[in-house]
């Protein structure tokens, strides 16, 4: 596992070298990238009404895999700390809006703060004693939390809120009186507005100087320790940030499903997530996308292929793209750039 | 070769047009949801094929290879059935994205047999906002067939957890009216239904026959300190509402502590393989529990003439399949169940005609129920399974004996 980020590490390494030389490229670099960023928009904005509804379903639920991937990339790809729990803190925030919406009629919009809130929380609470633990040993640690959950979530003191095996069935929301569009659209965007809003927060993040300390503690944290950062602050933090966005995206999964049950929350999950941040290049935050959408569709063209053989299939498809694009789409993309660059010059 | 190439294309389409122009023609009579033409019906259905649950796929292999059989005979009325099965892998969200496919992409004209209790709560309010049928759901909650005016297009098919403890009720009151029971039940909704179906129908004398009543979370890891409670309050009937795991515990443990009450097993644990083996064949012995399926996996009704039709099925089109598995019966009987409705439904083959069908089942028997089992339904009820008989372990195997025993209509 620890391979793509030292390759992702050794590349940006000598993508920072070749910018600090190239400065034109680097502005060259730039525009291509807000150039890819508006057009990405345009197709997004596009898709509800070029496809059916089911499939514009499908998009908003690659968005809500997206988020969590973004948040498990800020943990993983920039802090280098591992997690097999993401499905855990997915849960959280999927039961937080759902017990909101079913119990108390909260309104959905603001059952994402709520969630995101509540992750944080217990992201941050949960880091502090996985401090101790580094590498595999946390990759241990946070499995047991995620194996953990579905069982606790079907526990009977808490049967009251959770519903049990039964899980919560949520009304699926409809879209503000006055706005021209069905349900599922109307989701679609809401879903694609937050994903945006987050995915720059994360942008920022990552370029502010608190990003700069999590990159720091990645690559050598006893330098990072030398030059100041707090590491147990910050490596909670970076827990904490990285639960909030995954909890928003288990909040969006519940109210686009309409639907939570304990069954929904396994390690599979968890793993999908993982497979979604490496085939999306490990430390790449636009990777997020491309991650979304492998956990989403190639399951279904796995099963597509053959239905007895579906996970064989999947698994020839994850070893193929993994030989042809070792560190993801990151470094597809980037090897495209470099290429096109090249010509150009 | 070409002109001979070409010609023959040049036939099809003139075939093609001319079918075309005959559909046209008749729809004026005929009645069409989607996913139907005059020579086919598109049907839905969603499977744990991988996951935690994947032992049930069995069941999807069953019915595709049934309604294979079926085309192969000529289709229904003239229609070949197109099944269109997708995995969801036993997981919720999975299985709403399976069933929004099937109907907003495939355009099935219903999803028939969509298993586990998860995935159909997660997927019955859409289908009913859609006005789409879930029929013949494989789980025996009893929500799904309980409320035809809240969930007028959610119907299951199996006799409900309910029924199900209604018939042991019957049985104990008829036979051992003086019993004193006592009651193992796991607490989560399955449990909890079984446990009411028996409570009411014990009805008024309930609560003087049940001495002890003691429940166990899927969780924890042993269920011995309840059974010794049960043991303790002097029962003499022990109803044993258990999934596999725990039922194989609560034989060893009653054999153990040399408990010997009479003892009564539900239906979900009476697994030769998975639940009386390992509990022990002799500890198993004369324990009770209740059927409405015929047990094909006995050796002895390999000779059943009842039965011929079903191994030839399996002889002809699930050849390599493990005979001992006994989910292939049920996937038979609730295929030959989806049969006949569509039969019913004649060239009304509208998504309400489907559900008025699936309501109208009068006295409906296959060969693989048991004998005297019957299947009604009607607008206000339902339930299609509701009658079921007793049986027993001989240490080798469940026998059948008694009457057929009917859940209490519930409507």
């Amino acid at each position: 596992m620890a391979v793509p980020v030292e390759s992702t590490l050794s590349s940006t390494a000598s993508d920072a070298v070749a910018a600090a030389e190239m400065p034109r490229s680097v502005r060259r670099g730039g525009s291509i990238a807000m150039v890819s960023g508006i057009l990405f928009v345009a197709i997004a904005i596009a898709i509800p009404l070029l496809f059916k509804n089911f499939v514009v379903f499908q998009f908003t639920q690659m968005l809500v895999y997206a988020i969590a991937i973004l948040g498990l990339n800020l943990l993983t790809g920039f802090n280098g700390q591992f997690s097999l729990g993401h499905s855990a803190f997915y849960a959280l925030g999927a039961y937080t809006a759902a017990i909101l919406m079913d119990q108390y009629s909260v309104s959905y919009i603001w059952t994402l703060p709520a969630a995101g809130i509540v992750c944080f929380v217990a992201g941050f609470l949960f880091g502090l004693p996985a401090l101790r633990l580094e590498g595999i040993y946390l990759a241990l640690a946070t499995f047991a939390l995620a194996i953990a959950t579905p069982q606790i979530l079907k526990l009977s003191p808490l049967e009251h809120w959770t519903g049990g095996v039964q899980g919560i069935v949520i009304i699926k929301p409809d879209p503000p009186p006055g706005v021209p569009l069905n349900q599922d659209q109307w989701l679609y965007y809401f879903t694609l507005a937050v994903a945006l809003l987050l995915y720059i927060l994360a942008r920022n993040l990552v370029k502010s100087r608190s990003g700069r300390a999590l990159m720091a503690i990645r690559d050598n944290p006893i330098a990072a320790r030398s030059m100041g950062v707090n590491l147990a602050l910050y490596k909670s933090l970076a827990f904490g940030t990285s639960a909030l966005y995954t909890g928003i995206a288990g909040a969006l999964g519940a109210i686009i499903v309409q639907f939570v049950a304990p069954d929904s929350f396994t390690i599979v999950l968890s793993i999908a997530f993982l497979v979604g941040l490496v085939v999306g290049g490990v430390g790449w935050l636009p990777g997020a996308i491309f991650g979304g959408a492998f956990v989403l569709f190639v399951p279904n063209i796995a099963e597509g292929v053959s239905k007895g053989l579906s996970g064989a299939v999947y698994g020839i498809i994850l070893i193929l793209l993994i030989y042809l694009m070792p560190t993801g789409a990151a470094g597809f993309v980037r090897a495209v750039l470099s290429r096109v660059s090249r010509v150009r010059s | 070769m070409l002109s001979y190439k070409v010609s023959r294309r040049g036939i099809a389409a003139g075939i093609l047009v001319a079918a075309a122009l005959a559909a046209s023609g008749a729809a004026a009579q005929k009645n069409y949801g989607p996913g139907v033409t005059d020579t086919e019906i598109k049907i839905g259905n969603i499977m744990p094929y991988s996951g935690p649950a994947s032992a049930y796929a069995v069941i999807g292999q069953t019915e595709e290879a049934y309604f294979k059989m079926i085309n192969d005979r000529g289709g229904i009325n003239g229609r070949r059935i197109n099944f269109v099965s997708y995995d969801d892998g036993y997981s919720p969200p999975k299985a709403v994205e399976q069933a929004r496919k099937l109907v907003e992409s495939d355009e099935v004209l219903f999803i028939f047999n969509p298993l586990g209790t998860p995935s159909n709560s997660a997927t019955m309010k859409y289908m009913n906002s859609k006005k789409v049928p879930q029929l013949f759901v494989a789980t025996g909650a009893t929500k799904f067939s309980e409320d035809p005016k809240t969930n007028p297009w959610t119907m299951g098919w199996q006799p409900s957890y309910q029924s199900e403890g209604n018939v042991y009720a019957k049985y104990i009151l008829t036979n051992h009216p003086n019993a004193k029971i006592g009651v193992l039940y796991q607490n989560d909704d399955y449990g909890k239904d079984v446990y009411k179906g028996l409570k009411d129908g014990l009805g008024d004398k309930a609560k003087s026959m049940i001495v002890a009543e003691a429940t166990y979370e899927v969780t924890e890891p042993t269920i011995d300190s309840q059974i010794l409670k049960l043991k303790a309050s002097g029962a003499d009937l022990f109803m044993d509402i258990t999934t596999p795991k725990f039922a194989a515990q609560a034989i060893k443990k009653v054999a153990e502590i040399g408990w010997k009450p009479l003892h009564i097993l539900n239906n979900v644990s009476i697994s030769t393989g998975s639940v009386l083996k390992p509990a022990g064949l002799e500890n198993a012995k004369e324990i009770l529990s209740a059927g409405y399926l015929k047990d094909a996996t006995d050796p002895k009704t390999k000779d059943d003439p009842t039965l011929k039709d079903y191994f030839a099925f399996l002889d002809k089109y699930l050849p390599d399949i493990d005979r001992a598995n006994g989910n292939l019966i049920y996937g038979y009987g609730v295929s030959q169940t989806m049969e006949q409705v569509l039969k019913q439904c004649g060239d009304n083959l509208t998504r309400e005609n489907i559900m008025k069908q699936a309501a109208n089942l009068k006295n409906f028997v296959s060969p693989v129920f048991l004998p005297g089992v019957k299947a009604n339904t009607g607008p206000n009820d339902y339930f299609v399974h509701e009658q079921l008989q007793m049986m027993k372990f001989d240490g080798q195997s469940w026998q059948f004996f008694g009457p057929i025993i009917s859940a209490e209509a519930k409507s």
